[in-house]
Protein backbone atom coordinates (compact mmCIF):
# COMPACT_ATOMS: atom_id res chain seq x y z
CA UNK A 1 0.00 0.00 0.00
CA UNK A 2 2.78 2.37 1.00
CA UNK A 3 4.54 1.32 -2.13
CA UNK A 4 1.59 2.28 -4.29
CA UNK A 5 1.24 5.62 -2.52
CA UNK A 6 4.89 6.23 -3.07
CA UNK A 7 4.57 5.39 -6.74
CA UNK A 8 1.55 7.67 -7.11
CA UNK A 9 3.39 10.56 -5.51
CA UNK A 10 6.43 9.80 -7.60
CA UNK A 11 4.49 9.86 -10.84
CA UNK A 12 2.67 12.98 -9.74
CA UNK A 13 5.97 14.75 -9.21
CA UNK A 14 7.39 13.49 -12.48
CA UNK A 15 4.12 14.41 -14.17
CA UNK A 16 4.11 17.97 -12.87
CA UNK A 17 7.72 18.47 -13.74
CA UNK A 18 7.42 17.37 -17.34
CA UNK A 19 3.75 17.84 -18.08
CA UNK A 20 3.17 14.12 -18.38
CA UNK A 21 0.14 12.47 -16.93
CA UNK A 22 0.75 9.43 -14.77
CA UNK A 23 -1.54 7.55 -17.13
CA UNK A 24 0.60 8.16 -20.20
CA UNK A 25 3.64 6.96 -18.33
CA UNK A 26 1.92 3.83 -17.06
CA UNK A 27 0.66 2.85 -20.51
CA UNK A 28 4.11 3.37 -21.95
CA UNK A 29 5.73 1.52 -19.08
CA UNK A 30 3.71 -1.58 -19.80
CA UNK A 31 4.83 -1.64 -23.43
CA UNK A 32 8.39 -0.96 -22.34
CA UNK A 33 8.35 -3.88 -19.95
CA UNK A 34 7.02 -6.39 -22.44
CA UNK A 35 8.96 -5.26 -25.52
CA UNK A 36 12.01 -3.20 -24.66
CA UNK A 37 13.20 -4.01 -21.16
CA UNK A 38 14.94 -7.24 -22.14
CA UNK A 39 17.52 -5.23 -24.09
CA UNK A 40 17.41 -1.72 -22.70
CA UNK A 41 17.08 -3.02 -19.09
CA UNK A 42 14.93 -1.88 -16.18
CA UNK A 43 16.96 1.25 -15.56
CA UNK A 44 17.12 2.19 -19.25
CA UNK A 45 20.88 1.77 -19.08
CA UNK A 46 21.17 -0.75 -21.91
CA UNK A 47 24.13 -3.15 -22.08
CA UNK A 48 27.61 -1.76 -22.77
CA UNK A 49 28.70 -2.28 -26.40
CA UNK A 50 25.58 -4.30 -27.08
CA UNK A 51 22.26 -2.49 -26.51
CA UNK A 52 22.16 1.31 -26.53
CA UNK A 53 21.14 3.08 -23.31
CA UNK A 54 17.93 5.12 -23.43
CA UNK A 55 18.53 6.80 -20.08
CA UNK A 56 20.61 9.89 -20.72
CA UNK A 57 20.71 9.34 -24.49
CA UNK A 58 20.74 12.65 -26.36
CA UNK A 59 18.65 11.28 -29.25
CA UNK A 60 15.98 9.95 -26.93
CA UNK A 61 15.36 13.30 -25.27
CA UNK A 62 16.03 15.12 -28.55
CA UNK A 63 13.75 16.62 -31.19
CA UNK A 64 13.87 13.97 -33.92
CA UNK A 65 10.70 12.07 -33.03
CA UNK A 66 10.36 10.75 -36.59
CA UNK A 67 13.65 8.88 -36.32
CA UNK A 68 12.56 7.15 -33.12
CA UNK A 69 9.16 6.22 -34.54
CA UNK A 70 10.97 4.65 -37.47
CA UNK A 71 13.41 2.78 -35.20
CA UNK A 72 10.61 1.35 -33.08
CA UNK A 73 8.48 0.30 -36.09
CA UNK A 74 11.25 -1.10 -38.26
CA UNK A 75 13.98 -2.12 -35.86
CA UNK A 76 17.51 -0.78 -35.94
CA UNK A 77 20.91 -2.21 -36.81
CA UNK A 78 23.41 0.31 -38.06
CA UNK A 79 27.06 0.81 -37.27
CA UNK A 80 26.69 4.39 -36.10
CA UNK A 81 28.01 6.02 -32.96
CA UNK A 82 25.35 6.95 -30.41
CA UNK A 83 26.77 9.50 -27.98
CA UNK A 84 30.20 8.21 -28.95
CA UNK A 85 29.64 4.46 -28.56
CA UNK A 86 28.72 1.61 -30.89
CA UNK A 87 26.16 -1.09 -30.18
CA UNK A 88 26.45 -4.47 -31.83
CA UNK A 89 23.03 -5.97 -31.26
CA UNK A 90 20.13 -5.66 -33.69
CA UNK A 91 16.97 -4.07 -32.33
CA UNK A 92 13.71 -5.93 -32.84
CA UNK A 93 11.10 -4.36 -35.14
CA UNK A 94 7.62 -3.69 -33.77
CA UNK A 95 5.41 -3.54 -36.88
CA UNK A 96 2.32 -4.41 -34.86
CA UNK A 97 2.45 -1.51 -32.37
CA UNK A 98 -0.29 1.08 -32.93
CA UNK A 99 0.53 4.76 -33.29
CA UNK A 100 -0.90 5.31 -29.85
CA UNK A 101 1.32 2.58 -28.37
CA UNK A 102 4.34 4.20 -29.97
CA UNK A 103 3.40 7.61 -28.61
CA UNK A 104 3.03 6.10 -25.15
CA UNK A 105 6.27 4.16 -25.14
CA UNK A 106 8.15 7.19 -26.48
CA UNK A 107 6.55 9.32 -23.81
CA UNK A 108 7.69 6.76 -21.25
CA UNK A 109 11.33 6.54 -22.35
CA UNK A 110 11.61 10.33 -22.71
CA UNK A 111 10.25 10.90 -19.22
CA UNK A 112 11.78 8.08 -17.19
CA UNK A 113 14.98 7.54 -15.18
CA UNK A 114 16.97 10.76 -15.54
CA UNK A 115 15.20 11.74 -18.79
CA UNK A 116 12.97 14.80 -18.52
CA UNK A 117 11.81 15.40 -22.10
CA UNK A 118 8.22 16.13 -23.04
CA UNK A 119 5.32 13.92 -24.00
CA UNK A 120 4.96 12.60 -27.54
CA UNK A 121 1.42 12.96 -28.88
CA UNK A 122 -0.50 10.75 -31.26
CA UNK A 123 -0.46 13.60 -33.77
CA UNK A 124 3.33 13.74 -33.62
CA UNK A 125 3.62 10.01 -34.36
CA UNK A 126 1.20 10.29 -37.29
CA UNK A 127 3.09 13.27 -38.66
CA UNK A 128 6.38 11.40 -38.25
CA UNK A 129 5.03 8.44 -40.17
CA UNK A 130 3.89 10.50 -43.12
CA UNK A 131 7.33 12.11 -43.27
CA UNK A 132 9.30 8.88 -43.20
CA UNK A 133 7.76 7.30 -46.33
CA UNK B 1 48.88 22.45 2.98
CA UNK B 2 50.12 21.06 -0.25
CA UNK B 3 52.47 18.74 1.60
CA UNK B 4 49.67 17.50 3.74
CA UNK B 5 47.68 16.72 0.64
CA UNK B 6 50.58 14.76 -0.82
CA UNK B 7 51.10 12.87 2.39
CA UNK B 8 47.42 12.10 2.60
CA UNK B 9 47.49 11.04 -1.02
CA UNK B 10 50.30 8.60 -0.35
CA UNK B 11 48.60 7.33 2.75
CA UNK B 12 45.48 6.74 0.70
CA UNK B 13 47.39 4.86 -1.98
CA UNK B 14 49.17 2.79 0.66
CA UNK B 15 45.89 1.94 2.35
CA UNK B 16 44.17 1.05 -0.90
CA UNK B 17 47.09 -1.21 -1.84
CA UNK B 18 46.90 -2.88 1.51
CA UNK B 19 43.14 -3.32 1.19
CA UNK B 20 43.61 -4.61 -2.30
CA UNK B 21 46.12 -7.21 -1.28
CA UNK B 22 43.94 -8.33 1.60
CA UNK B 23 40.69 -8.61 -0.26
CA UNK B 24 42.02 -10.36 -3.38
CA UNK B 25 41.21 -7.38 -5.59
CA UNK B 26 37.56 -7.81 -4.62
CA UNK B 27 37.30 -11.42 -5.84
CA UNK B 28 35.89 -14.41 -4.03
CA UNK B 29 38.15 -17.41 -4.53
CA UNK B 30 38.47 -20.98 -3.23
CA UNK B 31 40.73 -21.52 -0.20
CA UNK B 32 44.41 -21.06 -0.84
CA UNK B 33 43.92 -18.83 -3.89
CA UNK B 34 44.91 -15.18 -3.93
CA UNK B 35 44.39 -12.44 -6.48
CA UNK B 36 46.11 -9.19 -7.31
CA UNK B 37 44.96 -6.40 -9.57
CA UNK B 38 47.67 -6.88 -12.18
CA UNK B 39 46.57 -3.85 -14.21
CA UNK B 40 43.69 -1.42 -14.18
CA UNK B 41 42.06 1.06 -16.54
CA UNK B 42 43.92 -0.17 -19.63
CA UNK B 43 40.76 0.01 -21.82
CA UNK B 44 38.18 -2.50 -23.05
CA UNK B 45 40.38 -5.58 -22.56
CA UNK B 46 38.92 -8.51 -24.48
CA UNK B 47 41.25 -11.51 -24.91
CA UNK B 48 44.72 -11.79 -23.40
CA UNK B 49 47.83 -13.84 -24.19
CA UNK B 50 51.09 -14.34 -22.34
CA UNK B 51 54.64 -15.23 -23.39
CA UNK B 52 56.78 -17.91 -21.72
CA UNK B 53 58.61 -15.02 -20.01
CA UNK B 54 55.37 -13.73 -18.48
CA UNK B 55 54.81 -10.67 -20.66
CA UNK B 56 51.06 -10.18 -21.02
CA UNK B 57 49.28 -8.72 -24.06
CA UNK B 58 45.63 -7.61 -24.20
CA UNK B 59 43.48 -6.85 -27.24
CA UNK B 60 41.07 -3.97 -26.76
CA UNK B 61 37.65 -3.65 -28.31
CA UNK B 62 38.32 0.04 -28.97
CA UNK B 63 41.54 2.03 -28.83
CA UNK B 64 41.92 3.35 -25.26
CA UNK B 65 42.41 6.96 -24.16
CA UNK B 66 46.04 6.75 -25.22
CA UNK B 67 44.92 5.68 -28.71
CA UNK B 68 46.20 2.11 -28.44
CA UNK B 69 44.33 -1.14 -28.98
CA UNK B 70 47.01 -3.72 -28.12
CA UNK B 71 48.49 -3.39 -24.64
CA UNK B 72 51.77 -4.92 -23.45
CA UNK B 73 52.18 -5.43 -19.70
CA UNK B 74 55.24 -6.58 -17.82
CA UNK B 75 55.69 -7.21 -14.10
CA UNK B 76 59.45 -6.68 -13.74
CA UNK B 77 59.68 -6.80 -9.94
CA UNK B 78 57.36 -9.78 -9.79
CA UNK B 79 54.92 -8.39 -7.23
CA UNK B 80 51.78 -9.36 -9.12
CA UNK B 81 51.25 -5.86 -10.52
CA UNK B 82 52.37 -4.78 -13.97
CA UNK B 83 54.96 -2.04 -13.72
CA UNK B 84 55.56 -1.46 -17.42
CA UNK B 85 52.53 -0.80 -19.58
CA UNK B 86 52.74 0.27 -23.22
CA UNK B 87 50.70 -0.19 -26.37
CA UNK B 88 50.07 0.35 -30.04
CA UNK B 89 47.46 -0.40 -32.71
CA UNK B 90 44.51 1.63 -33.93
CA UNK B 91 42.02 -1.15 -34.70
CA UNK B 92 39.57 -2.56 -32.17
CA UNK B 93 39.03 -6.29 -31.86
CA UNK B 94 38.87 -9.29 -29.55
CA UNK B 95 41.32 -12.02 -30.55
CA UNK B 96 44.95 -12.31 -29.46
CA UNK B 97 47.18 -15.38 -29.35
CA UNK B 98 50.87 -16.13 -28.96
CA UNK B 99 52.62 -19.06 -30.63
CA UNK B 100 56.38 -19.09 -30.27
CA UNK B 101 57.56 -15.62 -31.25
CA UNK B 102 54.44 -14.87 -33.28
CA UNK B 103 51.81 -12.60 -31.78
CA UNK B 104 48.44 -12.79 -33.54
CA UNK B 105 45.76 -10.11 -33.10
CA UNK B 106 42.40 -9.62 -34.80
CA UNK B 107 40.18 -6.83 -35.99
CA UNK B 108 36.57 -7.73 -36.83
CA UNK B 109 37.63 -8.47 -40.44
CA UNK B 110 41.26 -9.56 -40.31
CA UNK B 111 43.95 -11.54 -38.54
CA UNK B 112 47.35 -9.87 -38.18
CA UNK B 113 50.70 -11.28 -37.05
CA UNK B 114 53.49 -9.45 -35.23
CA UNK B 115 57.00 -10.61 -34.41
CA UNK B 116 58.25 -10.69 -30.81
CA UNK B 117 61.94 -10.01 -30.20
CA UNK B 118 64.00 -11.70 -27.46
CA UNK B 119 62.63 -9.25 -24.89
CA UNK B 120 59.06 -10.04 -25.99
CA UNK B 121 58.70 -6.60 -27.52
CA UNK B 122 57.14 -5.90 -30.88
CA UNK B 123 59.30 -3.79 -33.16
CA UNK B 124 57.14 -3.82 -36.28
CA UNK B 125 54.07 -2.40 -34.58
CA UNK B 126 53.08 -0.42 -37.68
CA UNK B 127 53.58 -3.22 -40.20
CA UNK B 128 52.20 -6.56 -39.09
CA UNK B 129 51.73 -9.32 -41.63
CA UNK B 130 48.11 -9.77 -42.69
CA UNK B 131 47.38 -13.48 -42.32
CA UNK B 132 43.65 -13.46 -43.09
CA UNK B 133 41.54 -10.61 -44.48
CA UNK B 134 38.03 -9.80 -45.62
CA UNK B 135 36.08 -11.88 -43.11
CA UNK B 136 32.42 -11.07 -42.65
CA UNK B 137 31.60 -8.61 -39.86
CA UNK B 138 28.06 -7.29 -39.82
CA UNK B 139 27.72 -5.70 -36.43
CA UNK B 140 26.15 -8.66 -34.59
CA UNK B 141 28.70 -11.24 -33.40
CA UNK B 142 31.40 -9.55 -35.44
CA UNK B 143 34.35 -10.17 -33.12
CA UNK B 144 36.96 -12.70 -34.24
CA UNK B 145 38.47 -15.04 -31.67
CA UNK B 146 41.44 -17.21 -32.52
CA UNK B 147 43.47 -20.18 -31.36
CA UNK B 148 46.21 -22.31 -32.93
CA UNK B 149 46.80 -26.06 -32.89
CA UNK B 150 50.17 -27.79 -32.68
CA UNK B 151 50.47 -28.00 -36.47
CA UNK B 152 50.61 -24.32 -37.34
CA UNK B 153 46.93 -23.93 -38.22
CA UNK B 154 44.89 -21.02 -36.95
CA UNK B 155 41.18 -21.37 -36.09
CA UNK B 156 39.01 -18.27 -36.41
CA UNK B 157 35.47 -17.87 -35.15
CA UNK B 158 33.16 -16.16 -37.62
CA UNK B 159 29.94 -15.41 -35.74
CA UNK B 160 26.52 -15.43 -37.39
CA UNK B 161 25.19 -11.94 -38.04
CA UNK B 162 21.78 -13.02 -36.83
CA UNK B 163 19.93 -14.37 -33.81
CA UNK B 164 18.12 -17.34 -35.32
CA UNK B 165 18.57 -17.01 -39.10
CA UNK B 166 15.09 -15.59 -39.63
CA UNK B 167 14.19 -14.13 -43.03
CA UNK B 168 14.14 -10.82 -41.17
CA UNK B 169 16.43 -10.90 -38.16
CA UNK B 170 14.65 -10.41 -34.84
CA UNK B 171 11.34 -9.68 -36.58
CA UNK B 172 8.45 -11.28 -34.68
CA UNK B 173 6.83 -14.01 -36.76
CA UNK B 174 9.56 -14.08 -39.41
CA UNK B 175 10.42 -17.67 -40.38
CA UNK B 176 13.81 -19.35 -40.20
CA UNK B 177 15.51 -19.66 -43.59
CA UNK B 178 15.94 -23.23 -44.87
CA UNK B 179 18.76 -23.92 -45.40
CA UNK B 180 20.29 -21.06 -43.46
CA UNK B 181 22.45 -19.17 -46.02
CA UNK B 182 24.51 -17.50 -43.30
CA UNK B 183 26.26 -20.80 -42.63
CA UNK B 184 28.18 -20.53 -45.94
CA UNK B 185 30.30 -17.68 -44.66
CA UNK B 186 29.66 -17.42 -40.90
CA UNK B 187 28.17 -19.28 -37.94
CA UNK B 188 31.21 -21.52 -37.57
CA UNK B 189 34.95 -21.93 -37.13
CA UNK B 190 37.25 -21.46 -40.11
CA UNK B 191 40.72 -22.98 -40.38
CA UNK B 192 43.62 -21.16 -42.06
CA UNK B 193 47.37 -21.55 -42.37
CA UNK B 194 49.01 -19.75 -39.45
CA UNK B 195 51.86 -18.32 -41.56
CA UNK B 196 50.60 -17.72 -45.10
CA UNK B 197 49.85 -14.08 -45.84
CA UNK B 198 46.72 -12.47 -47.27
CA UNK B 199 44.45 -15.48 -47.07
CA UNK B 200 40.76 -15.00 -47.84
CA UNK B 201 37.76 -17.31 -47.41
CA UNK B 202 38.80 -19.42 -50.39
CA UNK B 203 42.19 -20.22 -48.84
CA UNK B 204 40.64 -21.47 -45.64
CA UNK B 205 38.16 -24.14 -44.83
CA UNK B 206 34.97 -24.23 -42.81
CA UNK B 207 36.21 -26.48 -40.01
CA UNK B 208 33.03 -26.66 -37.92
CA UNK B 209 29.56 -25.21 -38.37
CA UNK B 210 26.21 -24.63 -36.65
CA UNK B 211 27.66 -22.25 -34.06
CA UNK B 212 25.73 -19.02 -33.56
CA UNK B 213 28.63 -17.20 -31.99
CA UNK B 214 31.79 -18.34 -30.29
CA UNK B 215 34.00 -15.98 -28.33
CA UNK B 216 35.85 -18.48 -26.11
CA UNK B 217 37.76 -21.29 -27.77
CA UNK B 218 40.88 -23.32 -26.97
CA UNK B 219 42.92 -26.11 -28.50
CA UNK B 220 43.05 -28.92 -25.95
CA UNK B 221 46.56 -30.39 -26.04
CA UNK B 222 45.54 -33.56 -24.24
CA UNK B 223 42.81 -34.53 -26.67
CA UNK B 224 44.48 -32.69 -29.54
CA UNK B 225 41.14 -31.17 -30.51
CA UNK B 226 39.27 -27.89 -30.60
CA UNK B 227 36.82 -26.92 -27.86
CA UNK B 228 34.46 -23.96 -28.18
CA UNK B 229 31.89 -22.17 -26.04
CA UNK B 230 28.75 -21.10 -27.87
CA UNK B 231 26.60 -18.08 -27.04
CA UNK B 232 23.04 -19.38 -27.23
CA UNK B 233 20.21 -17.56 -28.94
CA UNK B 234 18.11 -14.77 -27.41
CA UNK B 235 14.49 -13.76 -27.03
CA UNK B 236 12.45 -16.96 -27.14
CA UNK B 237 9.72 -15.25 -25.11
CA UNK B 238 9.71 -11.98 -27.10
CA UNK B 239 8.93 -13.80 -30.33
CA UNK B 240 6.98 -16.78 -29.02
CA UNK B 241 5.17 -15.60 -25.90
CA UNK B 242 2.65 -18.44 -26.14
CA UNK B 243 5.44 -21.05 -26.01
CA UNK B 244 7.84 -19.42 -23.54
CA UNK B 245 7.26 -17.18 -20.54
CA UNK B 246 9.83 -14.82 -18.96
CA UNK B 247 11.08 -17.47 -16.55
CA UNK B 248 11.57 -20.02 -19.34
CA UNK B 249 13.34 -17.45 -21.49
CA UNK B 250 15.71 -16.76 -18.64
CA UNK B 251 16.73 -20.44 -18.56
CA UNK B 252 16.66 -21.33 -22.26
CA UNK B 253 18.71 -22.28 -24.09
CA UNK B 254 21.78 -23.56 -22.26
CA UNK B 255 25.18 -22.04 -22.93
CA UNK B 256 27.11 -24.94 -24.40
CA UNK B 257 30.66 -26.27 -24.68
CA UNK B 258 31.44 -28.45 -27.70
CA UNK B 259 34.42 -30.52 -28.71
CA UNK B 260 34.54 -29.95 -32.44
CA UNK B 261 36.30 -32.19 -34.91
CA UNK B 262 36.60 -31.33 -38.55
CA UNK B 263 33.17 -31.28 -40.20
CA UNK B 264 31.19 -31.24 -36.95
CA UNK B 265 27.91 -29.35 -36.74
CA UNK B 266 26.49 -27.95 -33.49
CA UNK B 267 23.01 -27.40 -34.95
CA UNK B 268 22.39 -23.62 -34.96
CA UNK B 269 19.99 -22.20 -36.11
CA UNK B 270 17.74 -25.24 -36.45
CA UNK B 271 17.97 -26.35 -32.83
CA UNK B 272 18.88 -25.14 -29.36
CA UNK B 273 19.91 -27.13 -26.33
CA UNK B 274 17.39 -27.41 -23.49
CA UNK B 275 19.20 -27.98 -20.17
CA UNK B 276 16.13 -29.42 -18.44
CA UNK B 277 15.01 -31.91 -21.07
CA UNK B 278 18.70 -32.45 -21.93
CA UNK B 279 17.75 -32.51 -25.59
CA UNK B 280 18.28 -30.69 -28.84
CA UNK B 281 14.99 -28.89 -29.37
CA UNK B 282 13.73 -27.65 -32.74
CA UNK B 283 13.83 -23.84 -32.89
CA UNK B 284 10.39 -22.20 -33.01
CA UNK B 285 11.48 -20.33 -36.16
CA UNK B 286 11.72 -23.80 -37.78
CA UNK B 287 8.42 -25.13 -36.52
CA UNK B 288 9.43 -26.09 -32.99
CA UNK B 289 7.06 -25.96 -30.02
CA UNK B 290 9.51 -26.25 -27.14
CA UNK B 291 9.26 -30.07 -27.17
CA UNK B 292 9.85 -31.35 -30.70
CA UNK B 293 13.41 -32.58 -31.06
CA UNK B 294 15.69 -31.87 -33.97
CA UNK B 295 19.30 -31.79 -35.05
CA UNK B 296 19.82 -35.44 -36.02
CA UNK B 297 23.14 -34.47 -37.58
CA UNK B 298 24.20 -32.17 -34.80
CA UNK B 299 26.57 -33.15 -32.01
CA UNK B 300 25.70 -32.95 -28.31
CA UNK B 301 27.40 -30.50 -25.98
CA UNK B 302 30.33 -31.67 -23.86
CA UNK B 303 29.13 -29.53 -20.96
CA UNK B 304 26.17 -27.18 -20.62
CA UNK B 305 25.63 -24.16 -18.38
CA UNK B 306 22.73 -21.86 -17.41
CA UNK B 307 21.40 -19.66 -20.20
CA UNK B 308 22.68 -16.30 -21.45
CA UNK B 309 25.76 -16.06 -19.22
CA UNK B 310 27.90 -15.23 -22.27
CA UNK B 311 31.03 -17.41 -22.13
CA UNK B 312 33.76 -15.16 -23.54
CA UNK B 313 36.88 -17.21 -22.86
CA UNK B 314 37.86 -20.87 -22.52
CA UNK B 315 41.18 -22.15 -21.20
CA UNK B 316 42.37 -25.67 -20.47
CA UNK B 317 44.68 -25.49 -17.49
CA UNK B 318 48.01 -27.23 -18.03
CA UNK B 319 49.97 -25.56 -15.22
CA UNK B 320 51.47 -27.13 -12.11
CA UNK B 321 50.75 -24.37 -9.61
CA UNK B 322 47.07 -25.09 -8.92
CA UNK B 323 45.99 -28.23 -6.97
CA UNK B 324 45.78 -31.52 -8.87
CA UNK B 325 42.00 -31.22 -9.39
CA UNK B 326 42.52 -28.32 -11.80
CA UNK B 327 45.01 -30.08 -14.08
CA UNK B 328 43.67 -30.32 -17.65
CA UNK B 329 40.32 -28.91 -16.54
CA UNK B 330 38.50 -26.04 -18.25
CA UNK B 331 38.20 -22.47 -17.01
CA UNK B 332 35.44 -20.41 -18.57
CA UNK B 333 35.08 -16.63 -18.23
CA UNK B 334 31.39 -15.73 -18.20
CA UNK B 335 30.98 -12.11 -19.29
CA UNK B 336 27.53 -12.03 -17.64
CA UNK B 337 23.98 -12.03 -18.95
CA UNK B 338 21.62 -9.22 -19.96
CA UNK B 339 18.79 -11.10 -21.62
CA UNK B 340 17.54 -12.91 -18.54
CA UNK B 341 15.76 -9.61 -17.73
CA UNK B 342 13.30 -9.04 -16.10
CA UNK B 343 14.75 -11.88 -14.01
CA UNK B 344 18.07 -11.39 -12.19
CA UNK B 345 21.19 -11.51 -14.33
CA UNK B 346 23.71 -14.33 -14.04
CA UNK B 347 27.36 -14.94 -14.79
CA UNK B 348 30.01 -12.28 -14.19
CA UNK B 349 32.29 -15.04 -12.88
CA UNK B 350 34.94 -17.55 -13.90
CA UNK B 351 33.73 -21.14 -13.81
CA UNK B 352 35.67 -24.39 -13.68
CA UNK B 353 34.93 -27.86 -15.08
CA UNK B 354 37.20 -30.76 -14.03
CA UNK B 355 38.36 -33.01 -16.89
CA UNK B 356 39.89 -36.49 -16.89
CA UNK B 357 41.27 -38.07 -20.05
CA UNK B 358 39.71 -35.35 -22.14
CA UNK B 359 36.19 -35.75 -20.76
CA UNK B 360 34.40 -33.79 -18.04
CA UNK B 361 34.80 -35.68 -14.75
CA UNK B 362 32.48 -33.67 -12.51
CA UNK B 363 29.96 -30.85 -12.30
CA UNK B 364 30.93 -27.28 -13.17
CA UNK B 365 31.50 -24.87 -10.31
CA UNK B 366 32.12 -21.17 -9.78
CA UNK B 367 35.86 -20.62 -9.40
CA UNK B 368 36.21 -16.84 -9.12
CA UNK B 369 33.29 -14.54 -8.37
CA UNK B 370 32.64 -10.96 -7.30
CA UNK B 371 33.78 -9.26 -10.53
CA UNK B 372 30.59 -7.20 -10.88
CA UNK B 373 30.74 -5.84 -7.34
CA UNK B 374 26.94 -6.06 -7.43
CA UNK B 375 24.71 -8.00 -5.11
CA UNK B 376 20.99 -8.21 -4.36
CA UNK B 377 18.74 -5.64 -5.99
CA UNK B 378 21.53 -3.95 -7.87
CA UNK B 379 22.42 -7.14 -9.66
CA UNK B 380 18.86 -7.30 -10.92
CA UNK B 381 18.82 -3.89 -12.49
CA UNK B 382 21.67 -3.60 -14.85
CA UNK B 383 24.82 -4.87 -16.51
CA UNK B 384 26.09 -1.32 -17.03
CA UNK B 385 26.70 -1.06 -13.32
CA UNK B 386 28.97 -4.11 -13.23
CA UNK B 387 32.42 -3.05 -12.10
CA UNK B 388 34.17 -5.76 -14.07
CA UNK B 389 33.04 -8.28 -16.68
CA UNK B 390 35.34 -11.30 -17.20
CA UNK B 391 36.25 -11.60 -20.86
CA UNK B 392 39.66 -13.18 -21.40
CA UNK B 393 41.86 -15.84 -19.78
CA UNK B 394 45.57 -16.64 -19.93
CA UNK B 395 47.82 -19.04 -18.07
CA UNK B 396 51.13 -17.57 -16.93
CA UNK B 397 54.42 -19.48 -17.13
CA UNK B 398 54.29 -20.03 -13.35
CA UNK B 399 50.78 -21.49 -13.61
CA UNK B 400 48.91 -18.38 -12.42
CA UNK B 401 45.62 -17.57 -14.12
CA UNK B 402 45.01 -14.10 -15.57
CA UNK B 403 41.49 -12.76 -16.14
CA UNK B 404 40.76 -9.66 -18.23
CA UNK B 405 37.76 -7.35 -17.93
CA UNK B 406 36.44 -5.19 -20.77
CA UNK B 407 34.34 -2.84 -18.69
CA UNK B 408 36.99 -1.13 -16.57
CA UNK B 409 40.08 -2.58 -18.20
CA UNK B 410 41.26 -4.58 -15.21
CA UNK B 411 43.54 -7.60 -15.33
CA UNK B 412 43.34 -9.93 -12.34
CA UNK B 413 46.13 -12.36 -11.54
CA UNK B 414 45.02 -15.42 -9.56
CA UNK B 415 47.62 -17.61 -7.87
CA UNK B 416 47.67 -20.52 -5.47
CA UNK B 417 49.95 -21.35 -2.59
CA UNK B 418 49.59 -24.02 0.08
C1 LIG C 1 16.86 -6.98 -29.18
C2 LIG C 1 17.20 -5.89 -28.33
C3 LIG C 1 16.36 -4.63 -28.35
C4 LIG C 1 15.01 -4.49 -28.08
C5 LIG C 1 14.01 -5.58 -27.71
C6 LIG C 1 14.73 -3.08 -28.20
N1 LIG C 1 15.85 -2.39 -28.55
FE1 LIG C 1 16.00 -0.37 -28.85
N2 LIG C 1 17.94 -0.62 -29.43
C7 LIG C 1 18.64 -1.80 -29.42
C8 LIG C 1 19.94 -1.60 -29.98
C9 LIG C 1 21.01 -2.67 -30.16
C10 LIG C 1 20.01 -0.25 -30.35
C11 LIG C 1 21.19 0.44 -31.06
C12 LIG C 1 21.19 -0.07 -32.50
C13 LIG C 1 22.33 0.40 -33.35
O1 LIG C 1 23.20 1.13 -32.86
O2 LIG C 1 22.34 0.01 -34.51
C14 LIG C 1 18.75 0.35 -29.97
C15 LIG C 1 18.42 1.70 -30.15
C16 LIG C 1 17.25 2.29 -29.72
C17 LIG C 1 16.94 3.69 -29.82
C18 LIG C 1 17.86 4.77 -30.37
C19 LIG C 1 18.76 5.28 -29.25
C20 LIG C 1 19.63 6.45 -29.66
O3 LIG C 1 20.45 6.86 -28.81
O4 LIG C 1 19.52 6.92 -30.80
C21 LIG C 1 15.69 3.86 -29.30
C22 LIG C 1 14.94 5.16 -29.17
C23 LIG C 1 15.22 2.56 -28.88
N3 LIG C 1 16.18 1.64 -29.16
C24 LIG C 1 13.99 2.32 -28.29
C25 LIG C 1 13.47 1.06 -28.08
C26 LIG C 1 12.11 0.81 -27.64
C27 LIG C 1 11.09 1.89 -27.31
C28 LIG C 1 11.96 -0.54 -27.59
C29 LIG C 1 10.70 -1.32 -27.26
C30 LIG C 1 9.53 -1.01 -28.06
C31 LIG C 1 13.23 -1.14 -27.96
N4 LIG C 1 14.10 -0.14 -28.24
C32 LIG C 1 13.47 -2.51 -28.00
C33 LIG C 1 18.18 -3.02 -28.95
C34 LIG C 1 16.87 -3.31 -28.63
Amino acid sequence: MHYIKFLAVFFLIVGIKTNLSAQDLLKGKKIYETRCLVCHQADGGGVPNMNAPLDGASNVVGKDIARMVRIIKKGYNEKVALDGFYYSNAMTANPDLSDEDIANVLTYIRGSWSNKAGKVSLAQVKAAKSKSH
Amino acid sequence: MKNLKIVLGFAFIAVSFAVNAQDNAGLKLPNGFKATLFANGIGSARHIAITPNGVLFAKLMYPNKGGNSIIRMEDKNNDGIADEVSGWGKYGGTGIFIKGKNLYATSDNDVFMYQLNDKDEVENTASPKTIVKGLIARNQHASKSITLDGQGNIYVNIGAYSNACQEKDRMPGSKGMMPCPILDSAGGIWKFDGQKENQVYGDGKRYATGLRNVVGLDWNKQTNSLFVMQHGRDQLNSFYPTLYNDAQNAELPAETMYEMHEGDNAGWPYIYYDPYQKKKILSPEYGGDGKKEGGENAIDPTVFFPAHMAPNALLFYTGNQFPEKYKNGAFIAFHGSWNRAPLPQEGYFVAFVPFKNGKPSGAWEIFANGFSGLTGEDKVTNPRKAKARPCGLAQGPDGSLYVSDDSNGSIFKISYSK
